[in-house]
């Protein structure tokens, strides 16, 4: 049986429909890369964040540093923070909103810029970290950042997550979970925003157009904090 | 004649003497405890891991942080895992896997300044 070209095609489009039949899964998998697999460049890992969803809650907060293991001693001068509630009122009407502030994950990001060793870098998926094995804690990062988003730990730490190493004299931020993202899940505030608080945080690829966050960047308006920095941030705010 | 019995008897006493000497040393330094817990073999053959191992994990380091491979093979996480304690779950401690060697070899490390030192795992039962 001789087979002509037309109907090579239609086979082909057969079996690769039979392969993509149970489609819901592809962007899942395409999320959680395998061990050996490295960061890409491929993909740059954002927030956006709904802020007239924001409740007054602050479940974001208490879920980062239970999933962190960021525990303080009652210092809220020096205890670390990797995330917090800012509140805003605008003075002449009154109107305040809420939103919580984190690590922005710049692309441009002013704590590598100034880091003298090296231990602040951005990962290739956009994550901006700091590897405290290199860290000599001077804190230029923090004074570099716009946002405050970086703490010093100043006394010894117990009681660490196994995937989260925290240690005296070193900076740390929000790492938008790495652990996590590396499992192919998402950010601990974002998935307690979404089961327990206002839904109003959402975790996605920036680059990836099949992604919620990328249609919603693409098709409403969202701003980034101090846009006037040209940092290009993978945190995006709407509703500010 | 004479000279050479002396000869001979002041170099029996004197090796007598210098074995004594280690004797006690030895009984004085206490000796690591190397007691594996759980698990048949190790990542790579045991003559290899104790010369090398600080290799394999500053190596495995870089490449978790920086690239985010998350390989289990060298990861501190999966020795833990294995080498902790039964008792305290722990590596660390008079008797831990880690520290009671690098006690006895003098050396001191940094990795649970920053790292957990407990077994994340449930531990199983014991190897018979």
């Amino acid at each position: 049986m001789s087979v002509d070209r037309r109907q090579f095609l239609a086979w082909g489009t057969v079996a690769a429909g039979a392969a993509l039949a149970p489609g819901l899964r592809l962007i899942e998998l395409a999320q959680a890369r395998s061990p050996q697999e490295a960061a890409s460049v491929l993909q740059r890992w954002g927030l956006l964040i709904d802020i007239t969803k924001c409740t007054d809650c602050d479940r974001c907060v208490s879920a980062c540093h239970e999933e962190n293991g960021v525990s303080g001693h009652e210092r809220p001068a020096t205890d670390a923070q990797w995330i917090r509630t800012v509140g805003l009122r605008d003075t002449r009407t009154g109107h305040a909103q809420t939103l919580p502030l984190m690590c922005q994950h710049c692309e441009h990001p002013p704590c590598v810029d100034v880091c003298p060793t090296g231990a602040s870098f951005k990962r290739d998926d956009g994550i901006v970290l700091v590897d405290k094995h290199i860290c000599i804690g001077c804190r230029y990062c923090v004074m570099a950042c716009p946002y405050g988003a970086r703490s010093f730990v100043h006394e010894a730490v117990s009681g660490q997550k196994a995937d989260v190493p925290r240690g005296k004299g070193t900076v740390e931020a929000c790492t938008l979970c790495v652990h996590r993202v590396d499992r192919g899940e998402a950010p601990a505030c974002v998935q307690t925003c979404n089961r327990d608080g206002g839904k109003a945080m959402a975790f996605g690829d920036l680059n990836d157009a099949s992604t919620e966050i990328h249609r919603r960047l693409r098709s409403e308006p969202s701003r980034q904090l101090r846009a006037d920095l040209a940092l290009n941030t993978g945190v995006r705010y709407q509703g500010l | 004649m004479l000279r050479f019995a002396v000869a001979v008897l002041v170099a029996v006493l004197s090796v007598a003497a210098l074995a004594d000497g280690q004797k006690t040393r030895a009984d004085r330094v206490a000796l690591p405890t190397i007691k594996i817990e759980q698990g048949d073999a190790c990542v790579a053959p045991t003559s290899e891991m104790r010369r090398d191992h600080m290799k394999f994990l500053l190596h495995q380091r870089d490449r978790t942080v920086h690239q985010g491979l998350r390989e289990p093979r060298h990861s501190l996480k999966n020795c833990v895992d294995c080498h902790a304690s039964r008792e305290s779950g722990s590596v660390l401690g008079k008797d831990g896997f880690c520290a009671s060697c690098h006690a006895y070899a003098s050396v001191s490390i940094d990795c649970f300044e920053c790292h957990t030192p407990l077994r994340q795992r449930a531990a199983t039962k014991a190897p018979k």
